[in-house]
């Protein structure tokens, strides 16, 4: 694909007037205020928040010091990777069948499509109703097999809830990409791996997964980085961080400490910090993809 | 698949079959606990499996509010369903409309500062709002716009995914196509009128799902810059009802306000599928 | 209806040590109603020449005219000029009518007019049917057919063709390039013909530009490239099978190359080293008067209506054309072959430029 365009329109002004509203919307509302979180990330506010002091990057070693913001790490740590994996295992499993079938894989499709429209929040508390210690369907099922479930006292229990509902909604983007990914790859090629005498199992892990470890790294990307922020509606609506802090993943801590505990400066250290994890994905993800494209 | 072998076809029929049941059980569950009442929720343990007869009781209290007849008081949904039909329409129809022309701009003019232009907007790719909500919370209530839709909806057009999907679509059309045009006589704008745009209702239609769907689902940046009850969107709404514990909490209704939050997504999804499916799969490309 | 003229076109792309010069300086003249076909190799330029004339590619120096006013600063839409493109370029989503009707539509010619103006062209074309559909409907000689009316119903001075004819199968291309002489000689329109292909410059041109390399080797009419090449490029690039082009050193009326003393039938025009040039097809089969060179086949073709004998030079083949009814040679034969005078064509060893 070409990067450049061999035909140009002439003129001087036109594409300034085109690219002007963009531009705007993104030095008002997005430099802006990332260069005053860059800002405030290295102030202090003194005790009666009347002002603020240069502190150099105290703001960030005191965050390094804070157990609970390295508790916090911990967990979203867990958490992503619990999501991201759960999420990619269960979705290629979907889509390996449904690869598989060649009748009603665009039925199959269809039907898992749509958790992707359901909103993090009303998918946060659709589990919440789910696995509500006392009136839950699901809990009630836990506690009939002798398994005790309560999320709001146990941090374990809280942590896999989220999961749950962070895999579940997660798993129809993964599918999508999953199946696009094995219907582009070549029939030819797993005929001649047949005709060569392997099973499906041996053709899938010799010949299909291979295939698909561009999609599967793009996709560890996205899921990684939907687990750090899209996450945060289902983490309020289900435990609200707790019990305690126990499901208080990164950005929910921005939230609290900057909305709830009015700490400006930590919060502002913290927002640093998630940028400066965000960009190293998405440039790691970026790099690779352009290389896999340009073969 | 290349071999005959009916017990495997059946085992992929099953593990699909069981995983479109998983996927769907919360939604039915939801459907279900929306047709019953509060009591019958709370009171029998675990709740019934099958739908009850409270269908259209629920449903009324969930979108006009009310005072139930357990004395507590419901915010409409309504109200808050249109805030977000409207936040979600405001969100997809800008930001489309804006990228189309930044792309166009970026990709068939050659002006200087293009590639800053360019790198700028691409910037915010890897930046979404939950990272620099303070700030951006505080230069919105600078200009006044709390509780405000140009509030809830101008930050989140900022992203440049549209941008992105639009820009390596352009490349794709023929350069052919602009000489023919410019022979034909036709100015830019002529022809990223009666040309590009034509050629780009694919991509545009899945933009619309993938940013109205983005749109609906906010919650977070909501959550921060609307204390107003009336400019509240419905998913924040929800999670509000529940702040009351398990038992005080008419789950009836969250149940029904959580079905009717489901649907306007659902819907567009459904309806759109082909495009939006084939959009975000080349996205990625 | 105009003529145009090239006058010292250069094209240079980028700027300073960077740049890179394609076109060294063309200078042509083309008459009112004239067809002429710009024929070259892949990367001689051609295209870009044509494009210039277009006005798709700025003209880094020289001058352009067409009608009489130069063209140099002019928009393409301002040249009153019509060009049918390699890959057509219709526009996918509107139908037949509209994608003729498109540029009427902008230049705000009223709609009966362009009613008019399409409807003549479809009816020339026979596109009547399928004004109404789409160009993914139709198969690819109908789709090049449209380009042609579209470029028809502006009714333009100039007609421009970028290679229309690659993209189409042999038959189609056939066919498409009668349709192409009858539309000439019904409309008169001048026009510019870009190909790589030496058969249909040599059958649709009334005269022919022939390029290599960014220069323009010779400009004329078929016969006159044909017959008296301006140089060795054109000698082996027009004519199929090409010339047999030896090197040797000439001495009166002999010539020695590839190991072996040719006698000629005239006096070469001056001795020492040069580059003579024979056509297979110009080589009598047998000893006929004039010089008789003895040759050693090599190979023989035989393709059914002719056979192409391959004799050996040295480290050259040389190619021979005869008559399929003749019996033909075995190989290691040494066969006679008959020279005339007035076939031979003489080059300069080092400037490939024609001598005689």
């Amino acid at each position: 694909m070409a990067v450049e365009k061999r035909v140009r329109f002439r003129s001087w002004w036109l594409p300034w007037a085109l690219v002007a509203p963009q531009l705007v919307i993104v030095l008002v509302f997005f430099f802006w205020p990332a260069a005053q979180a860059l800002y405030y990330s290295v102030q202090q506010q003194d005790a009666f928040g009347t002002q603020v002091v240069f502190v150099g990057l105290d703001n960030f070693r005191a965050l390094f010091r804070d157990e609970t913001y390295l508790a916090s790490f911990r967990v979203t740590a867990v958490f992503s990777l619990l999501v991201a994996g759960l999420g990619l295992s269960i979705s290629l499993l979907l889509a390996t069948m449904a690869d598989r079938v060649i009748k009603g894989s665009g039925l199959y499709r269809t039907l898992m499509i749509w958790p992707y429209a359901v909103a993090p929040a009303v998918a946060g508390v659709l589990w919440l109703f789910m696995f509500a210690p006392s009136i839950g369907v699901v809990s009630y099922a836990l506690n009939a097999a002798g398994i005790p479930w309560n999320h709001l006292l146990d941090g374990t229990d809280a942590l896999m809830l989220v999961v749950a509902a962070a895999v579940w909604k997660q798993i129809s983007y993964n599918f999508l990409f999953f199946l696009a990914g094995l219907q582009s790859i070549p029939k030819s090629l797993i005929e001649a791996a047949a005709i060569d005498g392997a099973g499906p199992w041996r053709r899938f892990w010799t010949v299909q997964f291979p295939l698909l470890t561009p999609v599967a790294f793009f996709l560890l990307v996205i899921n990684i980085v939907y687990a750090f922020f899209d996450t945060f509606a289902i983490i309020d609506a289900a435990t609200g961080g707790g019990p305690g802090k126990d499901t208080a993943i990164l950005v929910y801590k921005v939230y609290f400490d900057g909305f709830k505990a009015m700490d400006l400066g930590g919060s502002a250290a913290q927002s640093v910090v998630l940028m400066s994890i965000v960009i190293l994905l998405t440039v790691v993800q970026f790099r690779y993809v352009e290389k896999r494209v340009n073969y | 698949m290349v071999e005959n072998r009916p017990a495997a076809t059946v085992l992929s029929h099953l593990t699909l079959i069981l995983g479109v049941l998983v996927i769907a059980f919360p939604v039915y569950i939801t459907f279900i606990a929306s047709t019953q009442t509060a009591e019958q929720i709370v009171q029998q343990v675990p709740m019934s499996l099958l739908p009850g007869d409270n269908i259209v009781n629920s449903y009324k209290f969930a979108l006009f509010g009310g005072v139930t007849e357990y004395g507590s008081r419901l915010q409409p949904a309504l109200p808050m369903l249109t805030v977000s039909l409207i936040s979600a329409l405001v969100i997809a129809i800008g930001k489309i409309a804006i990228s189309l022309l930044s792309a166009f701009a970026v990709v068939y003019f050659r002006f200087p500062g293009r590639t800053l232009v360019f790198w700028m907007i691409f910037i915010t790719l890897m930046l979404p709002v939950e990272v620099r909500i303070l700030p951006t919370y505080k230069v919105v209530s600078d200009l006044g716009l709390l509780n405000t839709y140009a509030g809830l909806t101008v930050p989140l057009i900022a992203s440049a995914t549209a941008t992105f999907l639009f820009r390596q679509f352009f490349l794709t059309v023929p350069d052919e196509l602009v000489e023919a045009a410019r022979i034909d006589g036709a100015g830019p704008m002529r022809f990223f009128k009666d040309v590009l745009l034509p050629l780009s209702t694919t991509s545009i239609a899945a933009l619309f799902v993938i940013q109205f769907i983005y749109g609906w689902n906010q919650y977070l940046w909501p959550l921060l810059m609307t204390t107003d009850e009336s400019m509240y969107p419905v998913v924040m709404g929800i999670k509000r009802m529940i702040s009351g514990g398990d038992a005080a909490t008419e789950w009836n209704s969250v149940m029904a306000t959580a079905m009717l939050a489901m649907i306007p997504p659902a819907l567009v999804v459904l309806l759109m599928q082909r495009w939006f499916v084939k959009g975000l799969v080349d996205s990625e490309k | 209806m105009a003529a145009i003229s090239l006058r010292a076109i250069q094209k240079t792309y980028g700027s300073g040590p960077k740049s890179v010069k394609v076109i060294h300086g063309v200078d042509a003249e083309i008459t009112n109603g004239e067809f002429v076909v710009i024929v070259g190799p892949s990367g001689c330029g051609k295209s870009t020449l044509l494009r210039m004339v277009a006005g798709l590619e700025e003209i880094t120096g020289g001058e352009i005219h067409i009608g009489g006013r130069i063209v140099n600063q002019l928009e393409p839409s301002e040249r009153d000029i019509a060009m049918v493109f390699q890959n057509y370029a219709l526009y996918p989503h509107m139908s037949v009518f509209d994608n003729m009707a498109y540029g009427l539509k902008i230049a705000k010619v009223p709609l009966d007019q362009i009613k008019a103006r399409v409807d003549k062209a479809a009816k020339i074309l026979e596109l009547g049917a399928l004004l109404d559909r789409r160009p993914r409907e139709l198969s690819g000689g109908q789709r090049q057919r449209v380009a042609m009316g579209r470029a028809i119903v502006r009714q333009p001075s100039v007609f421009l063709f970028d290679e229309p004819l690659s993209n189409l199968d042999a038959k189609l291309r056939a066919q498409t390039r009668l349709e192409i002489q009858k539309l000439h000689r019904e409309l008169g329109i001048t026009s510019l013909f870009v190909t790589h292909d030496q058969v249909e410059a040599m059958t649709l041109a009334q005269r022919m530009l022939v390029m290599n390399a960014g220069r323009m080797e010779q400009f004329g009419t078929p016969e006159e490239v044909y017959q008296r090449p301006a140089s060795t490029f054109v000698a082996g690039f027009i004519g199929s099978p090409p010339m047999n082009l030896l090197h040797g050193q000439a001495d009166g009326a002999r010539f020695t190359t590839g190991g072996q003393t040719l006698p000629l039938p005239a006096v070469a025009p001056r001795n020492g080293e040069l580059i003579l040039g024979l056509r297979p097809e110009h080589a009598s089969w047998g000893a006929d008067g004039g010089g008789t060179w003895e040759l050693q086949v090599d190979v023989v073709e035989t393709l059914g209506a002719e056979r192409l004998i391959y004799c050996r030079l040295g480290e050259t083949l040389f190619t021979v054309r005869i008559d399929g009814m003749l019996p033909p040679p075995r190989p290691g034969e040494r066969v006679p072959l008959g020279v005339a005078a007035e076939r031979l064509h003489w080059f300069d060893a080092s400037t490939s430029q024609r001598i005689a």
